[in-house]
């Protein structure tokens, strides 16, 4: 059994950077790298383009990704663990080998399988968010429960240098490594609780390297322009230090791995995983070098009876059109405008959202109150399951340049399809796991 | 004296469906009481009356001298079918943070 083991976190959304994954890698000496690319409706938008080419559903920049890592991985005897499977982890697999045979590698991809479980979702089943049931909120797309590290870990056993996942809770991507390496006992809550904490803080990438932190006047952080992806030297009694590769970009300090520790965390006593009840009130951070953090405590208690599903469906269509103002009334001649619109269109939407960007579009009125912008941008938004309407706010938008007041300039109009993300619970029994191994 | 939060704590908005989270972190942990004692889940809800349509529920980890809100019902219904442009609200830390104090 090994005493310490180095896990990168080279993305932690499906549009990340590729290069700080590259550098991990390269320079790294990681043992496993992890790739974190699948967000609540990410699956569902892969479900459409699966169902529209069976070749598809997989991450849309997993070509561009393996692409660059795959000759590194092997080179560095490093092994992947990514969802970049999505809605068709066995089409990705697929892909991976075709990339591999074209540079000549040799490579084992083990594909996680069990989280998609639309055929067991009827929709009757009540939804988490308003106790209605999931068909209420619209044609259902996609059924993905939330698996654990008991859906990786017979992948971990083969020798597969990738293993690929669809829907995994982000944290077991993490955890399922270390349990793997040291050992660690399946109800060992406690030490499940602090590999969890561990998998939380690097999950978000460059969120703890400085991302999504740095502020130039109170919370300034170097080099942001090659801001370096995290890793985490995690040791066998659950602690860990997470640090970057040197000469990458950011910082690690009590800052930014607080600011992490609690991000998208709605009861930090109580963090729900599929492996564990994690409780995040109990770690301990000690600045121990430069960009070197160490993280003890934590704990658990034991696991949810049942698993989160993530259902999406059809929300309808999402209108929005904008036209900017400058100078003399720029507010005034804005709200002109947005007043023509909601006259001219503002009854045939449930609800028509007006902006005006550079003033309140982001924060409201209250806190802009006594704000007077040089210039604003008006955006109007509403949703319409008819896709017509839809496309009729950016056109109103639009039509202001002639029919509205003086000297809008700049109109864009856009529409998109919809997809609204709800959740259920279903039981753990229900759910069949299973692994399926490619070779080049 | 009265200041904004800005320049004694940071913050960062993270989102769960229609669910709000902010953390608020003292720069000096000496001020960790003051924002215990001034910032309560009423003066949170109050600032963002706009945006916070449920309750508000404060949780302390007093070791990391960190405090952070959970805001039900805040974001315009939930992420994937809000309006707003910022329909996650990543921008609503910096709301927080002009609050006075």
């Amino acid at each position: 059994m090994k005493q310490k083991l180095r896990i990168g976190c080279g993305a932690g959304f499906s549009g990340d950077r590729l290069e700080p994954a590259l550098i991990l890698t390269e320079k790294g000496n990681l043992d496993y790298l992890v790739l974190e690319c699948l967000a609540e409706r990410t699956i569902a938008l892969a479900q459409k383009r699966k169902k529209q080419n069976p070749e598809t559903g997989f991450d849309i920049l997993l070509e561009r990704r393996i692409e660059g890592l795959l000759p590194l991985l092997l080179k560095h005897d490093t092994r992947l663990i990514s969802n970049m499977g999505a809605a068709n982890p066995m089409a990705g697999a697929k892909k991976i080998l075709e990339i591999a045979r074209s540079k000549g590698l040799k490579v084992k991809v083990a594909v996680v399988l069990g989280d998609d479980v639309a055929s067991f979702v009827s929709g009757g089943e009540p939804s988490l968010e308003g106790n209605k049931a999931l068909e209420s909120y619209g044609p259902i797309i996609s059924a993905n429960a939330y698996l654990g590290v008991s859906s990786i870990l017979p992948a971990l056993a083969t020798d597969a240098q990738i293993i690929l996942t669809g829907r995994v809770a982000d944290p077991s991507l993490f955890l399922a490594p270390m349990i793997h390496e040291f050992g660690w006992k399946e109800d060992d809550f406690d030490l499940l609780g602090k590999g969890t904490v561990l998998g939380h803080l690097l999950e978000c990438a460059g969120q703890i390297t400085g991302g999504y932190f740095a502020d130039p006047l109170s919370k300034p952080i170097p080099d942001m322009h090659i801001l370096g992806h995290p890793f985490v030297d995690v040791f066998s009694d659950g602690t860990g230090l997470i640090s970057k590769v040197e000469g990458t970009g950011g910082a690690i300090t009590l800052q930014t791995v607080k600011e992490q520790l609690l991000y998208e965390v709605i009861d930090p006593s109580n963090y729900y995983t599929p492996d564990v009840i994690a409780d995040f009130t109990s770690v301990g951070f000690e600045q121990v070098g430069k960009d070197l953090v160490k993280v003890t405590g934590g704990g658990g208690k034991s696991k949810p009876e049942q698993l989160k599903v993530s259902v999406g469906y059809h929300a309808g269509f999402l209108g929005e059109g904008e036209i900017s103002y400058g100078g003399a009334h720029a507010l005034e001649r804005a709200e002109l405008a947005g007043e023509i619109i909601r006259k001219r269109i503002g009854t045939l939407f449930e609800k028509l959202r007006v902006d005006f960007i550079g003033m309140n579009s982001l924060h409201g009125d209250e806190l802009s109150k006594n704000s007077n912008p040089y210039e604003v941008r008006l955006r109007v938004a509403g949703i319409s399951r008819e896709e017509n309407l839809a496309r009729l706010i950016g056109e109103e938008v639009e039509a202001l340049y002639t029919n509205g007041p003086a000297g809008g300039g700049g109109a864009r109009k856009s529409i998109q399809e919809v997809i609204g993300v709800i959740s259920t619970l279903l039981e753990r029994e229900k759910i069949e796991l299973g692994i399926q191994i490619f070779e080049s | 004296m009265s200041r904004k939060l800005a320049e004694i704590a940071h913050s960062r908005a993270g989102d769960k469906g229609n669910t709000l989270i902010l953390s608020l972190i003292p720069f000096d942990p000496a001020d960790f009481d003051f924002l215990m004692e001034k910032v309560t889940t009423e003066k949170v809800k109050e600032h963002l009356v706009h945006q916070i349509h449920g309750e508000v529920v404060r949780y302390v980890l007093p070791d990391l001298k960190a405090i952070q809100f959970t805001c039900f019902n805040a974001l315009g219904g939930g992420v994937t079918t809000s309006l707003a442009m910022d329909s996650h609200g990543k921008s609503l830390s910096y709301a927080l943070l002009e609050m006075e104090v």
